[in-house]
């Protein structure tokens, strides 16, 4: 696949406590990038974690050079919307990947990612689990109903325009990101929400590629009653406020 | 303007509409079987949608996919990074 030697991506990975994970998802992400021949940077920014991430990701960083990952670690948890900030500040890239790093998100969709921004010239790629091939591996009924009709509340109240606004396996290209953290206010899962909503008043285009999310936290319940609320919380807000 | 601003608009639109032809004076009123459609019309609609919602959450989570393929590729490649990595000095 021809590469555009000009283009470099930068991909923020904020973790907290993947230790078990981060080596992998670097190891995939490094792969992906050389097959594609595409310029790119991994840019970790670790809050603190006390499993020993920080350990490990100075392992890779030693491996793979630091001119590839760059370890740029905060002190203690202070939130995704900051680290990326944080980590935008020292990408040197023209576009930004966000993504999980703890492998419910799969490196090998970041090259369907650029292919379908160079296709549409979009400000925004965004992963969707809703539409197309998507989907996810590891969801009982009950989550994936909550996931659905979550959605579909949203849809009738935002019409956003793209079909999964929880996501956070996107490709921005970075000063579309950069206006994007200026406006947004809003934490957790209701923050990818409103940069959706905030890129399309703003004029942005979004485009969508299908993929598979696969959660590996078995039996573990990421998603209960007091998730459920605040995100209800958010909604209301983003419809009232925007 | 905001979304909710919107369907305030939009509320306050059809909801004006509905009640001046719905419970407008008896000089001014239309032939019986409209008035007679057009009372309940509110709740009708309200129930439409609610069918509406169930129907489409449910096709949705019927057809929600369930990617088999890509935990177990997932897997194969963590087997073969471990690999790689150890070899390259990785200490797990």
């Amino acid at each position: 696949m021809a590469a555009n030697s000009a283009d470099k991506f930068s991909v923020l990975l904020p973790t907290y406590n993947e230790r078990e994970n981060l080596p992998l998802v670097v190891w995939l992400l490094v792969r992906i990038f050389q097959e594609s021949g595409n310029n790119f940077e991994i840019i970790i920014i670790d809050d603190g974690s006390p499993d020993g991430t920080q350990d490990v990701a100075k392992q890779l960083e030693k491996i793979y050079g630091p001119d590839k990952i760059l370890l740029r670690p905060r002190p203690r948890k202070l939130g995704l919307g900051t680290a990326y900030i944080h980590g935008m500040k020292h990408a040197t890239g023209n576009f930004i990947v966000i993504m999980d790093a703890d492998l419910s998100h799969h490196p090998k969709f970041i090259p369907e990612f650029i292919r379908k921004q160079k296709e549409g010239n979009f400000d925004i790629v965004s992963g969707t689990r809703y539409k197309g091939n998507g989907g996810v591996y590891g969801w009982d009924l009950k989550r994936k109903l909550i996931s659905r009709g979550a959605n579909f509340i949203t849809q009738v109240l935002l019409r956003p325009g793209a079909s999964d606004l929880t996501g956070s396996f996107r490709l921005y290209r970075k000063e579309v990101l950069q206006k994007l953290m200026e406006k947004c206010v809003s934490k957790g899962y209701v923050f990818q929400m409103e940069m959706i909503v905030r890129a399309r008043q703003l004029g942005y285009t979004i485009g969508e590629v299908p993929i598979s999310f696969v959660d590996r936290v078995y039996g573990e319940s990421k998603l209960g009653g007091n998730e459920i609320v605040s995100f209800l919380k958010g909604l209301l807000t983003l419809f009232a406020t925007t | 303007m905001t979304k909710l601003g919107q369907w305030l608009c939009g509320f306050a639109l059809l909801g004006s509409a509905w009640a001046a032809l719905a419970l407008a004076p008896p000089g001014l009123q239309l032939p019986t079987p409209f008035r007679q459609a057009l009372l309940p019309l509110p709740v009708y609609l309200l129930v439409t949608f609610g069918c509406y919602s169930l129907a489409t959450v449910g096709y949705r989570l019927a057809t929600f996919n369930d990617c088999e393929e890509a935990a177990a590729e997932l897997q194969e490649q963590i087997s073969a990074a471990r690999a790689d990595l150890s070899r390259r000095g990785l200490r797990f």
